[in-house]
């Protein structure tokens, strides 16, 4: 589903990203995991096409297309979705009318028709109650006034709207509770269909005891310099990077 | 961010268009003749003719003021026709309405047949300087409700017209009111009865279409006792090189326990995205609150002109007076708005209150002016202002210049400023949602100006959340 071969990236020509090779299969979870700044949320903001990084070198291909030169929203309504670590406010933009831009601009880039005020509202019930968001927050501002466990439920909220085939959970673990923990993680695997694909970004075990990654990678100053099955994050949990980057010769 | 204002395609001014209609138009300058001259085409009666002598040649000695936050070409008031009438042919006055008056008006979705209309809105239609149409006349006055041209209302009811024609806004309260009580032309005339809710909202839709012309419209709005009434305003202008001159007066008048609501979608040409053309909308609105417990508002949807310049305001001498001011003023490329109000406390226990949005685009400058006066009378005033800008791009202005003057010690009078900047941020996180960035802007601004939209009636509502997206267009930087 995703190929990125051997990226450069940088941002404010600062290189982050050195050569990261990185392939997700069609329904694998793929967890990445690293130390702090080596390029994990740089990698996932590439891949959505957040402007704020540069690309100087080589490919991301979804499903075969370069992605690369495609602005975000085209990116999005292939079905490509990222649950941001930082969800941004938007002040006097409700939730509804929000949802209902992104929901109208997914179902033309599939050819659907668009959905009645009535079935579109009747959506939102349905889908809220995935993450146990509140009625209040739905017709609240976008992240207006949500604490950091709402606004991430939140997230995962829109990518039950939005039905994505390719999701990046960016730290969605960081500043949740146990309980909110499990409400996204659980949230997320109702969602998740066969063919869904994830890259899932996190510095610790307990929300991928919930998803279980097919493969974790770990990262580390710029390129990938390890893969393995579900155990690596174990091991990682127990001992750290440490061990890793003595291995890799950094 | 500026790179994506480069990416955006300006959408054209959608009202743009000419109608070719035989337009009786006078030669161009301004004198005691041309006073004569408009007055007689109107058939105006001697009183009228005098009113306007005596503002002329007050107007005459004045000088253009220039306190506004505003760059303005300089206006050569001899190059400008005084008077342009779509309804003349060949000289003659014709019964008929030409098809093609009625075509324009279809096409700025403004239908003239009854049977069209808009649900529940009665329409008077000016173009330049003369009433084409007033809609629903008749059923209006059933209700003794009086709905037409100023022109018609100055021959049927001369002495209501008498009686409040300046007395709010008198010929003397500035250069421009000076100007347009000499040259007005056409406008609206409303008159509420005691005790009667205009059943139907009423709007007037102004429509500048002759070139080289001034459209100077006069509208006067009486609500007597107990009233209410809704009334709305629409204007549009061809796309021209040259600047338009227009130069009106708005005046209201409520007495005791009535209320009028005034909600204006103002989309004059605003000139193109180099600063050629444009309309100059110079305009004096004011209201009257005259009796006790009465109520006015002013909604209005700036979206148009090269250069507004305008401040409706409100009187409040009636006790337990209420006046409201909610305002969205959009300035892109290089237009510049001057625009706010004043709220004069003189009753007690009155209240007014100030809702300002401005949204500045492209290296226009918009400038939020506001007065609020509380007279030593008024015990227990009270005045809300909250003036809040939003800029996007870092080549425009955004500039809140309110003023204060408070001689009654019982008034609370508060102001709340703001300033806020749509970020990178939030426009990336809607792509990400796979919104593209016009859209997104439209869904920000809107949202940033939903306090005002709402306060429109539910259709017009519909039209200006459209407005402020379109308007906005190409600007995002």
């Amino acid at each position: 589903m995703l190929e990125i071969r051997n990226l450069h990236a940088c941002i404010n020509g600062k290189e982050i990203l050195k050569g990261v090779n990185l392939t997700v299969r069609d329904g694998e979870i793929h967890a990445v995991m690293g130390t702090n700044g080596a390029g994990k949320s740089t990698l996932s903001n590439i891949i959505v096409g957040n402007p704020v990084y540069e690309v100087t070198e080589g490919s991301v291909l979804f499903n075969g297309v370069d992605i690369l030169e495609l602005k975000p929203e085209e990116r999005a309504n292939m079905g490509i979705f990222m649950s941001f670590q930082q969800p941004v406010e938007i002040p006097g933009v409700s939730m509804t009318n929000f949802m209902r831009a992104a929901v109208n601009a997914r179902y033309k880039a599939m050819g659907r028709d668009l959905l009645s005020a009535g079935d579109f509202l009747k959506l939102m019930r349905e889908k809220r109650k995935i993450v146990e968001l509140d009625t209040k927050l739905t017709s609240r501002s976008v992240n207006e006034g949500f604490s950091g466990g709402e606004k991430k439920r939140n997230e995962i909220f829109q990518m039950a709207m939005l039905e994505p085939v390719f999701c990046i959970l960016d730290e969605t673990d960081s500043g949740l509770d146990v309980d909110a923990l499990r409400i996204v993680a659980e949230g997320f695997n109702k969602l998740r269909r066969p063919e869904t694909s994830a890259i899932v970004i996190t510095h610790y075990q307990r929300l991928l005891d919930y998803l279980k990654p097919d493969v974790v990678s770990v990262l580390i100053d710029g390129r990938i310099v390890k893969s393995g099955d579900a155990g690596l994050a174990e091991i990682i949990e127990r001992r750290g990077f440490d061990w890793i980057k003595e291995e890799a010769g950094l | 961010m500026e790179d994506v204002a480069r990416d955006f395609v300006d959408k054209d001014y959608e009202y743009g268009f000419t109608t070719d209609v035989e337009t009786e138009v006078i030669d161009k300058g301004l004198s005691e003749d041309v006073v004569r001259l408009i007055s007689k085409k109107k058939g105006e009666p001697e009183w009228l003719l005098d009113f306007r002598l005596k503002a002329f040649r007050y107007w005459v000695d004045l000088k253009q003021p220039d306190w506004g936050h505003i760059q303005m070409p300089d206006i050569d008031y001899q190059d400008i026709s005084y008077y342009a009438d779509p309804t003349a042919k060949g000289g003659e006055k014709s019964k008929e309405i030409d098809p093609e008056l009625m075509k324009t008006f279809d096409k700025l979705g403004i239908p003239l047949e009854e049977r069209m209309a808009l649900a529940g809105t009665a329409v008077d239609a000016v173009m330049d300087s003369v009433s084409v149409k007033t809609t629903f006349r008749e059923k209006l006055k059933e209700q003794g409700i009086i709905f037409m041209s100023i022109s018609e209302a100055v021959r049927e009811y001369p002495d209501l017209v008498r009686e409040y024609l300046g007395s709010v806004v008198p010929y003397r309260d500035n250069f421009f009111a000076a100007l347009n009580s000499a040259v007005f032309s056409d406008g609206s005339f409303v008159y509420i009865p005691k005790g009667v809710r205009c059943p139907m909202e009423l709007s007037t839709y102004f429509r500048i279409n002759a070139r080289g012309t001034g459209q100077f419209e006069r509208t006067l709005i009486v609500c007597d006792d107990g009233g209410y009434v809704s009334y709305l305003e629409g204007c549009t202008a061809p796309m021209r090189d040259e600047n338009q001159l227009h130069a009106a007066i708005v005046e209201i008048v409520v007495m005791e326990n009535a209320e009028v609501k005034y909600s204006t979608v103002q989309n004059w040409y605003p000139g193109d995205r180099n600063g050629k053309g444009g309309v100059l909308n110079l305009v004096t609105k004011r209201g009257h609150l005259r009796g006790a417990n009465s109520r006015l508002s002013w909604t209005q949807v700036e979206t148009g002109s090269a250069v507004t310049w305008k401040y409706p305001s409100c009187v409040l001498s009636g006790d337990n007076s209420q006046a409201e001011f909610y305002s969205v003023a959009v300035t892109n490329n290089f237009q510049q708005a001057d625009t706010g109000t004043k709220m004069i406390h003189i009753g007690k226990n009155t209240k007014s209150t100030i809702i300002s949005k401005g949204i500045s685009a492209g290296r226009s400058q918009n400038s939020y002016r506001g007065l609020v006066k509380v007279a030593a009378t008024a015990d227990g005033a009270r005045n809300y202002s909250s003036c809040d800008s939003l800029l996007l791009g870092s080549r425009c202005g955004a500039h809140t210049f309110p003023y204060m003057d408070v001689k009654n010690d019982s008034a609370i009078v508060e102001h709340e400023a703001t300033t806020s900047k749509i970020s990178e941020e939030q426009l990336f996180y809607c792509q990400q949602r796979g919104i593209n960035t016009e859209d997104a802007v439209s869904l920000i601004v809107n949202g940033y100006a939903k306090d005002v939209i709402n306060k429109l009636p539910m259709e017009f509502a519909v039209e200006a959340q459209k407005l402020l997206g379109v308007s906005l267009e190409g600007s995002i930087g």
